[in-house]
């Protein structure tokens, strides 16, 4: 069958012929056979001098630029030490692979430069902290550029792009619930459940309500969501937006006269401040949920006295209290996430890097935005 | 060079590296290739012309095994790809080279480490030997020595597809598939790029399916054109044999008024 093809094994043998060295190639001279070929060559090499070295390669049966790149590669090695390597062939094929191999001059590859450790960590270092500056020049100029962007959409509410709005808001925060709504459920039933094995213990175990209530919906709700959400939404805009650009997609609206703000950040942003709010309220239920029934199942506090003790320990404050910071965790979230997907370049490990970077970024960012928050809302007495 | 071959024969006597029989491709209701019959010959050029959309490159992702196809069966080297075992068709990768329209390099790593990828992975070569070999290919194909440590993001049009050309000869394959080679290049450059398709056919072998719309490639290289049309081949043949056919396509195309001019 013609797809497995024999190919002869190479074989070259020395010969002394009258002060001279004969070396007779014979088999397959391929790419396949070149690690072979590669030692052959390298033994006839350390043979000793001859001023005149001829190569037979009448019985050659295949030969391919590897393998010819290795003769090729012989001859300049031989002749740098002052010995003339000739190579006997019939077939004029060989010889103009061997010609076509001869005009690469390649004895010196280029070899990537090295680079000593200690310089190459403090060149790291100073570019991590440039780009830490940038990074935060980049946000301000976004954040400029969309505050331009909604400016101009309230004196011409039709460049709001309210179709646009709609797709996003339908992805991120529609998309968003089932899974948004089982993880608070659970946090909830857990909170619940380990604030009432120690309360317990004293007896104090109604406390729980109150425990999980203003946890609940001052921190936990917000800042689970907001983490949700930047491992969500936040990751696909990156995605989205950093394979657009490797694409030329951006480059393209922007000779259209099309405003990328406009036309792809300000719809996800504004979308993504509309529906955080939403998830963070729908959270906050589901949580409340699970630690209800986790208080019914295991502490024994029937619904209703869990809603009358929710009553007393809440109020409407403490919930706006969590929902109030969920737009500004969002517009940090879809920042970063717009930013990171325009700094992508070329390559599809740019784009991997960059997703993850506006994943990390966004959650250490909504923990960061969330303790300012806290010592704000604690100095003004909330 | 690599005639020990002994795949199927046609009755004059050429071997068959590539015989399509009876392929029908489409998608959803919409048939692309229909009753599609096709041979390569070795150690011939064959271009492949069709109005843009008629499947052409359909036909190549057919043949290369990425678009399913309805029905009908593909030899590549007279094995069947279909019942080709796991080291079958590993083996015939090794020896076939495929030249994406776009170039399809692969964007993380720099044009060396692209040529060098099939040679890993199918080759254990001395790593002095394979740094020689990948130069030796982007001289080859044209592209200065200071592009081997660039990457694909940083390469001209024409460049990637120089580089994707070399390593589409990463093996120095039987069987080479173009899609489109010379589109995007400037004449210069596609002349010297035929002049290679030429040279590689000449010392290596080769063997070359090439899809194009250059007339001038069409002209200068190929052995033998087919051109694709209402769902199958409507005719092949040499490019004064095309000169000959009264199908309206084909006589727009090759006796148009863009294709008169050249003469």
């Amino acid at each position: 069958m013609m797809l497995s093809v024999k190919m002869d094994a190479p074989d070259l043998v020395t010969a002394e012929d009258g002060g001279s060295l004969l070396l007779t190639a014979s088999g397959a001279w391929g790419i396949r056979q070149s690690d072979s070929c590669e030692k052959l060559i390298e033994q006839a090499a350390s043979q000793p001098a001859h001023s005149t070295i001829r190569v037979d390669l009448k019985s050659v049966s295949f030969l391919d630029t590897a393998g010819a790149w290795l003769l090729q590669r012989f001859q300049m090695e031989q002749a740098e030490q002052g010995r003339d390597v000739k190579f006997i062939y019939e077939d004029e094929r060989f010889d103009i692979l061997l010609k076509e191999v001869k005009r690469s001059e390649i004895d010196n590859p280029p070899e990537e430069p090295l680079h000593n450790s200690f310089v190459t960590y403090l060149e790291y270092v100073g570019k991590a902290t440039r780009q830490l500056g940038n990074d935060t020049r980049d946000v301000l100029a976004m954040l400029g550029a969309m505050t331009a962007a909604v400016t101009a959409g309230v004196a011409h509410p039709s460049r709001m792009r309210p179709i646009s709005i709609g797709v996003q808001f339908q992805r991120s925060c529609m998309g968003a619930v089932p899974i948004v709504c089982l993880m608070s459920f659970l946090i909830g039933g857990i909170i619940a459940q380990q604030g009432g094995f120690y309360l317990r213990q004293f007896g104090a175990e109604i406390f729980v309500v109150d425990l999980s209530g203003i946890l609940v919906l001052r921190e936990i709700g917000v800042i689970l969501t907001a983490i949700m959400v930047a491992g969500r939404s936040g990751s696909a805009y990156t995605a989205e937006l950093g394979s657009m650009k490797m694409q030329e997609e951006i480059d393209a609206l922007q000779v259209t006269g099309l405003r990328v703000t406009e036309v792809l950040i300000l719809p996800r942003l504004v979308a993504l401040m509309i529906a955080l709010p939403i998830l963070v309220f729908l959270a906050n239920l589901a949580a409340l949920v699970g630690a209800g029934l986790t208080c019914w199942w295991y502490l024994g506090i029937v619904p209703y006295s869990f809603l009358a003790q929710l009553q007393a320990a809440v109020t409407v404050d403490t919930a706006l209290v969590g929902i109030v910071k969920a737009p500004f965790m969002a517009l940090i979230i879809g920042l970063i996430a717009c930013m990171e997907g325009m700094k992508v370049e070329g390559s599809s490990e740019s784009l991997g890097r960059h997703t993850t970077v506006s994943v990390v970024k966004s959650i250490f960012m909504v923990i960061v935005v969330d303790g300012v928050f806290a010592i704000f809302f604690a100095s003004i007495g909330f | 060079m690599n005639g020990s071959g002994t795949g199927p024969h046609t009755p004059n006597g050429r071997e068959v590296l590539l015989r399509v029989r009876d392929v029908t491709v489409g998608f959803g209701q919409k048939i692309i290739l229909e009753h599609l019959d096709m041979d390569v010959y070795r150690g011939e050029v064959l271009g492949f012309v069709g109005a843009s959309g008629m499947g052409k490159s359909v036909l190549m992702r057919t043949v290369l095994g990425l678009t399913p196809r309805r029905s009908g069966s593909i030899e590549v080297f007279g094995q069947d790809y279909d019942e080709a075992t796991d080291t079958m068709r590993r083996e015939i990768e090794q020896r076939w080279g495929v030249l994406f329209q776009q170039g399809a390099l692969f964007s993380s790593l720099t044009v060396r480490q692209n040529i060098q990828v099939p040679m890993r992975e199918h080759l254990t070569l001395s790593s002095r030997l394979r740094d020689e070999l990948a130069l030796l290919k982007i001289e080859m194909v044209g592209l200065p020595l200071d592009a081997a440590d660039k990457l694909p993001s940083e390469l001209s049009g024409g460049m990637i597809k120089r580089a994707a050309l070399a390593r589409s000869l990463a093996l120095d394959p039987d069987l080479l598939f173009l899609d489109e080679p010379t589109s995007g290049l400037d004449p210069i450059g596609a002349a010297s790029f035929d002049e290679l398709i030429v040279k590689l056919k000449e010392t290596l072998g080769l063997t070359v399916y090439m899809v194009t719309h250059d007339l001038d490639s069409l002209h200068s290289i190929c052995d033998r054109i087919a051109v694709l049309g209402e769902r199958r081949v409507l005719v092949e043949g040499t490019i004064e044999d095309m000169m000959q056919v009264e199908h309206p396509w084909v006589k727009s195309y090759f006796r148009g008024a863009r294709a008169l001019k050249r003469v």
